[in-house]
């Protein structure tokens, strides 16, 4: 079998979750946990197993891609939608990670998940969202790629409020929907305005963009932009993310690790001819992403909640890879993109097993200490901390380092000193997290033994928002370690993060992910640091503002916190601190919008468009054919011979016709 | 004056048809009592027969003549519902006046 009649089979990838899905929804009854799970989970890493074989094909076929039409689901006149995948450097790159990471998400879950009474339906959304993502990642156009796109949504929404018991849960699933389909509608357009110029949507023509007029590109790249804000959660869509923590802790890991958010970056990194023809896309790109990092690492530094601080982390990450976008280093991205899944990956497997071993609390201020408890756990978080902070040798600093030193190289100072800055940042909140969690004093005892209990009442969300009062302690015996499916997918996740690193080492004949995704971003301006000393230099500044993240963050929280109400970092960020914590009253300020101005202007919108002319059209065609029915009526007397007189005079009436026309 | 068969064209017996169906409409609009409006009826019906078989003599067409078969087979059929019809009405309201029965007044 060739390798091109290999790569045919490419369907099977996304095909083969999709079937665990179907399975598990039509027979979740019959199948018990923990079978679901381990079927899920197979199918899952089947799909991975194939994606590696997909991987190895490719490496055969010259030119790196491969299209498969699998049949044509709308032939319209000069407009067929085909059902179709592509294999290229991008799209498997992308399968990769997202059916590799998923595989250890599901094996996490069928630990963590265990006991709940909607075991295999959880895993049957799950194995769909991957399908999902797929989808997504190996679509031949647009228009597939969009069907996933609104898969991941559907799912988000289905996972997202999976405890729907609970009312913020059913509300944070909604929110994550509604403020994705604002970004959908850009998305949308988007493919509007490109079939309109292109008068197809598949990625072949990709090409032909920089035919068009460059206010064209710029409007299309940008509308794609905001497809990509919504889904990867950058100002000023990213509100939906930090919600979507009510979510069971998998399923954050899913999201931030491996599907949804990375599909901005994907859709930019696809379409990034339009975005190369129009510097001012790639200017707002460079500058939200910059700004997103920023602004989303200053709200982690104090949130209490230990999921709420590592998904304003995930938002910070993603502004840099978005940053990265915009100076035209899509390699650079795209390799953060794969160790920040695993990094993060970890970082959300540990804070599910930290919650899960310590009586389903969520307050960082009421844990510490837990290392003695969660050995394994803390191993994994500890390493995916380094990580995440850009120290070398591990693999968020080689990452991070790349898209920084590109944003120098490509003179865009203003987003390298933002994105500094943020490195700082991302050192100081994750030392907070990890030093609250696992060391410093233990603060999850219950002083009395009658404040102790286990189980919580399940409509109440334990997601902790910043200003609540720490929720009390109520441990009356240690924090346990998880099961071996748990603590498994988290060790070999970060063993991941450690070495991910070597993907892409910054040494002429190392940069492997460059070299592989050449093909896809051949018509991309290389950039590179002058010399090796100014890289360097560059390496040893960013690692720097790391450190004294770090060092500030070691110095205020390493003896923990002495009363749990107490938080020193807050204490002494002020006002600011405050503004942190409420994430710059965004929420609020739409939610005040809402109330206000756009609440009276629906109600002018409905006293006079609505009452007055819409309803005045419908009720005034009524009123017409009503009098004209009444008047009509009157012919009708009920009386034989008015009606024979009718028929007669009609008769007559032909007749005299007839005979004046001969 | 005898007339011979021959004097007799077929205009006569078409100018009889138009006269005989004049009285029937006529009548059927003026009458009011239902027997009667329905005998009318009969009247142009056959007007209408006379009509046909004229035609069929003077075009040597035998289709009049079969068209009036089919006439009077409605006819029948006609008298049959028609009757059974002003029958339930007698039985209901003893007297059949046609502007008596004006229900369906719109």
């Amino acid at each position: 079998m060739s390798s091109s009649d290999l790569l045919d089979l490419l369907w099977l990838v996304p095909a083969l979750p999709l079937a665990g899905a179907v399975t598990l929804m039509l027979f979740g009854k019959r199948i018990r946990e923990p079978i679901a799970g381990w079927v899920a989970t197979a199918l899952v890493g089947l799909s991975f197993v194939w994606t590696v074989v997909m991987f190895l094909a490719l490496r055969d076929v010259e030119p790196r891609a491969h299209e498969t039409i699998i049949w044509k689901l709308v032939p319209a006149g000069g407009f067929d939608v085909q059902l179709g995948f592509l294999a290229d450097p991008l799209s498997i790159t992308f399968a990769l990670f997202v059916t590799g990471v998923a595989t250890l998400i599901h094996l996490f879950s069928i630990g963590y998940m265990h006991g709940d009474e909607r075991f295999s339906r959880f895993f049957a959304y799950l194995n769909l969202f991957v399908a999902a993502m797929l989808v997504l990642v190996l679509g031949n156009g647009f228009l597939i790629t969009f069907l996933g796109w609104e898969g991941v949504g559907v799912c988000s929404y289905l996972l997202v409020s999976f405890w729907f018991e609970r009312p913020a849960a059913a509300i944070a699933g909604k929110k994550a929907f509604v403020t994705t389909r604002v970004g959908d509608f850009g998305f949308m357009l988007a493919m509007f305005l490109i079939f309109e110029k292109l008068r197809t949507l598949d990625y072949a023509a990709l090409d032909r963009a920089a035919t068009l007029s460059t206010g064209t590109a710029t409007a299309i790249a940008l509308l794609l932009f905001l497809g990509a804000v919504g889904k990867s959660a950058q100002f000023p869509l990213h509100v939906w993310l930090p919600d979507a923590m009510e979510g069971p802790t998998p399923v954050s890991a899913l999201i931030h690790a491996a599907t949804m958010v990375t599909a901005g970056v994907f859709i930019v990194a696809r379409a990034h001819p339009f975005f190369e023809h129009s510097g001012t896309a790639m200017t707002v790109v460079a500058w939200i992403g910059a700004g997103t990092a920023l602004l989303a690492g200053t709200i982690a530094l104090v949130q209490p909640d230990i999921k709420r601080v590592l998904a304003y982390s995930t938002i910070s990450q993603l502004g840099y890879m978005f940053l990265a976008l915009g100076v035209g280093a899509y390699a650079a991205a795209i390799f953060m993109v794969i160790t920040h899944a695993f990094y993060k990956g970890t970082l959300f497997l540990g804070a599910g097993s930290v919650i899960h071993g310590s009586g389903d609390t969520q307050d960082l201020r009421t844990m510490g200490g837990l290392r003695k408890y969660l050995p394994l756990t803390a191993g994994g978080f500890i390493v995916a901390w380094l990580a995440i902070a850009g120290m070398p040798p591990f693999s968020g600093f080689w990452s991070k380092d790349e898209i920084l030193a590109s944003a120098f190289s490509a003179h865009d100072y203003g987003v390298w000193v933002v994105g500094v800055a943020a490195a700082l940042l991302t050192g100081l909140y994750m030392t907070r997290e990890v030093f609250l969690v696992f060391f410093g004093n233990e603060r999850f005892r219950a002083e009395r033994a009658s404040e102790a209990r286990e189980e919580d009442d399940i409509t109440a969300s334990p997601t902790v928002a910043f200003g609540d009062a720490p929720s009390p302690a109520r441990l009356d015996h240690d924090p346990h370690e998880s099961p071996r499916t748990m603590t498994t997918a988290i060790l070999f996740l970060g063993a991941l993060a450690v070495v991910a690193g070597v993907l892409n080492l910054p040494f002429r004949s190392l940069e492997f992910l460059t070299e592989w995704l050449e093909p896809v971003f051949e018509d991309v301006p290389e950039i590179h640091p002058n010399s090796f000393v100014g890289g360097f230099a560059l390496s040893t500044l960013s690692v720097t503002m790391g450190l004294i993240g770090i060092l500030v963050a070691l110095s205020l929280y390493r003896q923990g916190l002495r009363r749990p109400d107490e938080d020193p970092g807050l204490a002494r960020l002020g006002f600011a601190g405050r503004l942190f914590g409420h994430a710059y009253h965004f929420d609020e300020s739409i939610a005040r919008l809402v109330a206000g101005p756009v609440t009276r202007f629906s109600d002018w919108l409905d006293r006079t468009v609505d009452s007055r002319v819409i309803d005045g059209a419908v009720n005034g065609i009524g009123g017409l054919f009503g009098s004209l029915g009444g008047g009509l009526r009157r012919a009708q007397t009920g009386l034989v011979r008015n009606y024979a007189l009718g028929v007669v005079l009609g008769a007559a009436g032909l007749l005299l016709f007839m005979l004046v026309r001969g | 004056m005898t007339l011979a068969a021959a004097d007799v064209t077929a205009n006569y017996y078409l100018v009889l048809a138009a006269l005989l169906f004049t009285v029937g409409a006529i009548g059927l609009l003026v009458r009011r009592n239902v027997l009667v409006m329905f005998m009318c009826v009969e009247l142009m019906l056959n007007a209408a027969n006379l009509t046909f078989v004229t035609f069929a003599r003077e075009l040597d067409d035998v289709g009049g003549q079969a068209i009036v078969f089919f006439t009077l087979v409605v006819a029948a059929a006609e008298v049959a519902v028609g009757l059974g019809i002003i029958v339930a009405i007698f039985r209901r309201r003893r007297g059949a006046t046609a502007d008596d029965l004006h229900i369906l007044k719109g």
